[in-house]
C-alpha cells in the first residue's frame, strides 16, 4: 500500500499544494485514507499527521474510515424534504439494514447525510458511488438494492434512461435532466463553438475587451455582484510572475443548479469565457473548481478541453498570438459549501481546509500560490463571451438600469416546472410565480447576497475599503407583500437560487430549521461568532416551538443575529438569515408559539426530568405547584 | 516622515508606520483594541473577532486590517463592545470553563475579558458540551474543554522542519485542535513551556507542575487586560 501511496504522491511532485489532488486519488484507489495512510503522506510532504488530517477531516467526502462498497450520499436539501426524503431515508436503512451515519455489518453499503447536491428539480436524489439517481421513491430504492445485492452494475441500475442533452453523452452517462424551462443569450444555442475566440478575439487589444466588458456592467453572477470589468482591470495592473483566472463552479448554495446546466449543455462557452479572461487580463493558468458533487461530469469536461487544446485554443500561442499561453486544469472539491467564497475556494486549491481568508488584500491582489487571481462564476464567464461577440450596446438591451443583461435562475420547491429559467434582471417575484406555476405560494426563498450598489468606475483610486463594500451577501425568506419587488442588484439581488413554498408547509419547523442545521454543518469554523451562534440560536428557536418562547426570545434572536455579522465572510454574515428574514416577514408564526402571558420560562420541566426515574421506579410523583 | 501615515480612532489621531495593522498602530499610540486569538510575530487571522471595529461605518477586524492614511475608525463604542462582550460569553458558554479550579486561572485572558466587560450571566444559555482531554504526551496536557480555537498552538508551536504540533481537526461546531500523537510525545520541556504560555486559555497545561504561582499574584489578578496598553 506504501508503494501505491508513493506512486500518487510522486504523480503530484510531492507538492503539499496539491493534496486534494493526492487525497482525492487515494479515495479513488480504495475510498478512504487511513492513519497509515497519513503517515506515509506526512513523511513524504514534510508535514505533521495532525497537518495532513486537517484537510482531510474538513471534507465531507474525505473519510478516515471504509464507507462501503456502495456508497451513498442522500441529498437532505430543504426541496428533498418536502419531495418525500424521509421515506426514501427509512427505505434505505431497511433496505440496506444499517442506519445513516454508518455502514451495513457486511461492508456493502454505507449511509450518508449530505447538503444540497445541486438536483433540487429532481430530487430526492443521492450520489452513489459518484453516480447520481434523482427522483428517488421508496419502489426505486427497494429496486437498487435488490439489484446491487444481486451484483448487478450501478449503470444498469438507473430507473430511467440517461438525461437530455449531453446527460446522455458517453462520457457523462447520467440521468440527470436539464430542465431548462426558459432561455434567452445564455441558453442558446445560437452560436458556433469557438467562433468568438477564432474570429473575435485577436481584432481587439486586452484593454478593448476589458472596456467592453466594462461599458456592458457585467457583474458577478455568483451572487457579491461585484463588476466583471473591474475586477479583470484590477487583476491585470497586479505584478506577478503568474496571473491566475479561477472558474468557480463550486455552487453550494442550496437549490442553485445553474451552473450545473451550463457545464453539461455549454462548457465551451464557459472555457472559451476563461480563454477570453486570460486574454484580456494577461493570465497564464486557468483553474476550474469543480465541486465533486459534479464529479460526474469530470471526464465529459476533461474531452471538451482536451479538443480546445487540439483547436490551439488552449496550450501556447493561442490562435497564433505572441506571448498568448494559457491552459485550464480542472479541480475536484471534495464537499464543502464554504469553498464557493473565493478565497475559500483558493486555500482549497492549496491543498488546505477552505477556510476564507482576511480581506485585505483581495484574491485580485494576492490570491492563488499568491499570484494576482481573478475568480469568476460560471455564469459571468459565459455572459461575458457573448458580451464581446455581440457588443457592450446589445447586451445593455436587457435588464434594468443597474442590472443588465439576464439571470439564470434556480427554480425548485412547491411549483409544478421546476428547472432552470433564464430571464431578464428586473423580473419580478409575481412573474417567476407565473412561470413556475406555483399556487398557493406561503413563502419563497430568493437566495443570495444583497449587496449596496455603488458607482465605482476610477480604478486606480479604488482602495480595498472600497472593495469591502461588495462583500455583504444574505439570502431572505420573502413573504407575500413583497411579491412585487424585482429581481434586481438595488432591489432584490441574488445568485439565483428561489424556492417556493405552499401554504402546507411548516416554515419554521420544516424549512428554517433545515436552513440552521444546513449553516451549522457547513460553517468552517474558523470565527468563534459563525462557530458558535448559529448553533445557539437555532437552540432559542427550538425553545420556541417547543411551547417554552416568550416574547423576549423573539428579540433575542433578532439582536443575536446582529452579533454574526462581523463574522469574516458572507456565510458566516448570513448564518442567522433563515431566522432573521422569517422573524421580519413571518413574525406572526414566531407569535403564534410563543406564550404571551409570561415573560420568563427557563425550559425546565420537572415533571418530564423525574419521568424517567419514576417510570423505573413505577412510582408516580405529585407535584404541589399548577 | 514618508514612512507615517495617520488616521483617526475614535477621533483620537493616531500616528502610524506604514504596513503596521490597526492593532499595532493603536497599542503604539497607547489605545486598546482588544485581540484574542492575535499573537505578536505570527501572521494574524482575524478569529476570535473580538478586534472587531468599524471603518468607513463597516465591521473590520483590526488585527488583520493594514492601518491606511486617513481611516476613521470606530473602537471604543458600545455596540461593539457589547459585540465583544457577547464573543466573551459565545466562547463561556460553548465550552466548561470553571475558573476556580483552572491552572489559568488569572493568567487566562478569557477570563481577564469576562472582568474587563463585566460579564455577569451570560446572554446565552449554557451548553456544557462533552469533550475530552488528551493527556497521551509525556509534556503536557490539551484540554479541550477550554479550548477556543484561536490557533495559537497551531501558529506558534513548530519543530525545526517547519511541521506543526497542533492542528485543526474537522469543522463547524464539531472544530478541535488536536496535537500531533507522534510529535506530541517527542515534545521538548521548552517547548511544552512555550505551548502553555502562548494559549490564552487553560487548554494547554504543562505536566508536573502546578499552581508555582498563587492565584491571586497572577497577571490580572493585579491590573485588568489592556491596561499595560491604555494611556
Amino acid at each position: 500500500m506504501k508503494e501505491k501511496i508513493m506512486q500518487i504522491v510522486t504523480k503530484y511532485d510531492a507538492d503539499r499544494t496539491r493534496l486534494m489532488d493526492i487525497l482525492l486519488d487515494i479515495h479513488d484507489m480504495q475510498g478512504y485514507v487511513d492513519d497509515e495512510n497519513i503517515e506515509v503522506l506526512a513523511e513524504a510532504l514534510g508535514m505533521s499527521e495532525a497537518e495532513v488530517n486537517e484537510t482531510i477531516s474538513f471534507y465531507h467526502f474525505f473519510t478516515k474510515t471504509p464507507r462501503g462498497k456502495f456508497t451513498v450520499y442522500l441529498n437532505n436539501s430543504i426541496t428533498a424534504v418536502l419531495r418525500g426524503r424521509d421515506a426514501v431515508k427509512s427505505a434505505f436503512e431497511v433496505a440496506c439494514g444499517t442506519k445513516f451515519g454508518a455502514v451495513s455489518e457486511d461492508g456493502l453499503f454505507g449511509l450518508f447525510d449530505t447538503s444540497c447536491i445541486g438536483m433540487n428539480d429532481q430530487g430526492p436524489a443521492a450520489i452513489i458511488n459518484d453516480r447520481i439517481f434523482t427522483n428517488l421513491t421508496v419502489y426505486r430504492v427497494k429496486e437498487l438494492i435488490k439489484g446491487l445485492k444481486e451484483g448487478k452494475k450501478l449503470n444498469e441500475l438507473v430507473y430511467e434512461s440517461n438525461g437530455d442533452g449531453n446527460n446522455a453523452d458517453k462520457d457523462m452517462q447520467s440521468m440527470v435532466q436539464n430542465n431548462i424551462r426558459k432561455g434567452m443569450f445564455l441558453l442558446n444555442k445560437d452560436y458556433n463553438k469557438y467562433e468568438i475566440l477564432k474570429e473575435d478575439l485577436s481584432k481587439h487589444s486586452p484593454e478593448e475587451i476589458i472596456q467592453i466588458i466594462e461599458d456592458s456592467n457585467l457583474r458577478g453572477r455568483g451572487g457579491a455582484g461585484f463588476p466583471t470589468g473591474l475586477k479583470w482591470r484590477f487583476g491585470r495592473r497586479v505584478d506577478g510572475e503568474h496571473r491566475i483566472i479561477i472558474c468557480n463552479a463550486d455552487e453550494g448554495e442550496p437549490g442553485t443548479f445553474k451552473d450545473r446546466v451550463m457545464l453539461t449543455e455549454y462548457p465551451d462557452l464557459v472555457f472559451e469565457g476563461m480563454v477570453v479572461a486570460a486574454y484580456a487580463t494577461g493570465a497564464d493558468i486557468g483553474l476550474l473548481y469543480l465541486r465533486y458533487e459534479y464529479k460526474y461530469m469530470l471526464k465529459f469536461l476533461n474531452r471538451v478541453l482536451d479538443e480546445m487544446r487540439e483547436h490551439n485554443l488552449l496550450g501556447n500561442k493561442i490562435l497564433g498570438i505572441k506571448d498568448f499561453d494559457f491552459d485550464i486544469r480542472i479541480q475536484l472539491g471534495a464537499g464543502a459549501y464554504v469553498c464557493g467564497e473565493e478565497s475559500a475556494l483558493i486555500e482549497s486549491l492549496e491543498g488546505k481546509r477552505g477556510e476564507p481568508r482576511d480581506k485585505p488584500p483581495f484574491p485580485v491582489e494576492r490570491g492563488y500560490l499568491g499570484y494576482p487571481t481573478i475568480v469568476n462564476n460560471v455564469e459571468t464567464l459565459a455572459s461575458a463571451v457573448k458580451i464581446v461577440k455581440y457588443g457592450a450596446e446589445w447586451y445593455k438591451g436587457f435588464g434594468t438600469k443597474d442590472s443588465l443583461g439576464t439571470k439564470l435562475l434556480s427554480v425548485s420547491g412547491d411549483c409544478r416546472f421546476p428547472g432552470i429559467y433564464e430571464v431578464e434582471w428586473g423580473t419580478s417575484i409575481r412573474e417567476v410565480i407565473e412561470m413556475c406555476g406555483a399556487d398557493d405560494v406561503q413563502a419563497i426563498q430568493v437566495g443570495g447576497p444583497s449587496g449596496v450598489l455603488i458607482g465605482v468606475k476610477d480604478v486606480d483610486n479604488l482602495g480595498a475599503t472600497d472593495l469591502m463594500k461588495w462583500y455583504k451577501p444574505s439570502g431572505m425568506m420573502v413573504a407575500q407583500k413583497i411579491y412585487d419587488r424585482k429581481l434586481s442588484y438595488s432591489d432584490l439581488p441574488t445568485g439565483g437560487s428561489i424556492i417556493i413554498f405552499n401554504n402546507s408547509r411548516d416554515l419554521l419547523r420544516e424549512v428554517v430549521m433545515n436552513f440552521m442545521d444546513f449553516f451549522i454543518e457547513e460553517s468552517c469554523g474558523s470565527c468563534s461568532t459563525c462557530r458558535n451562534l448559529p448553533f445557539v440560536m437555532k437552540q432559542k428557536l427550538e425553545k420556541i416551538l417547543d411551547g417554552h418562547g416568550v416574547r423576549q426570545d423573539i428579540d433575542d434572536l433578532l439582536n443575536w443575529g446582529k452579533i454574526i455579522k462581523v463574522s469574516r465572510c458572507g456565510l458566516g454574515q448570513t448564518a442567522a438569515n433563515p431566522i432573521l428574514s422569517s422573524i421580519l416577514n413571518f413574525r406572526g408564526l414566531y407569535e403564534k408559539d410563543v406564550k404571551a402571558m409570561t415573560d420568563f420560562d427557563n425550559i425546565f420541566d420537572i415533571e418530564k426530568s423525574v419521568d424517567a426515574a419514576n417510570k423505573y421506579l413505577g412510582r408516580k410523583t405529585e407535584f404541589h405547584h399548577n | 516622515m514618508n514612512d507615517t501615515i495617520k488616521f483617526k480612532i475614535d477621533s483620537q489621531e493616531i500616528v502610524a508606520k506604514k504596513g503596521q495593522t490597526i492593532v499595532e498602530a493603536a497599542k503604539d499610540n497607547g489605545v486598546y483594541i482588544p485581540t484574542l486569538c492575535n499573537f505578536e510575530g505570527v501572521k494574524p487571522k482575524g478569529c476570535c473577532r473580538m478586534c472587531t471595529i468599524k471603518v468607513n461605518n463597516r465591521f473590520m477586524t483590526a488585527c488583520t486590517t493594514p492601518a491606511a492614511a486617513g481611516m476613521e475608525v470606530e473602537n471604543d463604542s458600545a455596540e461593539l463592545n457589547d459585540i465583544r462582550k457577547s464573543i466573551i460569553e459565545l466562547l463561556f458558554v460553548t465550552g466548561n470553563h470553571f475558573c476556580p479550579s483552572c491552572e489559568k486561572s488569572g493568567n487566562c485572558e478569557l477570563q481577564a475579558f469576562g472582568y474587563r466587560y463585566q460579564m455577569m450571566v451570560p446572554r446565552f444559555p449554557y451548553n456544557f458540551p462533552q469533550k475530552g482531554i488528551d493527556a497521551s504526551s509525556p509534556k503536557i496536557i490539551k484540554d479541550q474543554n477550554r479550548c477556543i480555537m484561536c490557533k495559537r498552538c497551531i501558529k506558534t508551536i513548530k519543530d525545526e522542519e517547519g511541521r506543526n504540533y497542533f492542528a485543526f481537526q474537522n469543522r463547524g461546531s464539531e472544530l478541535a485542535v488536536v496535537l500531533d500523537k507522534k510529535l506530541g510525545k517527542e515534545m521538548t520541556d521548552e517547548l511544552a513551556k512555550l505551548a502553555m504560555e502562548n494559549c490564552p486559555v487553560g487548554s494547554i497545561i504543562y505536566k508536573e507542575i502546578g499552581f508555582e504561582k498563587p492565584i491571586g499574584t497572577r497577571k490580572y489578578d493585579k491590573q485588568p487586560i489592556g491596561s499595560e496598553i491604555e494611556v
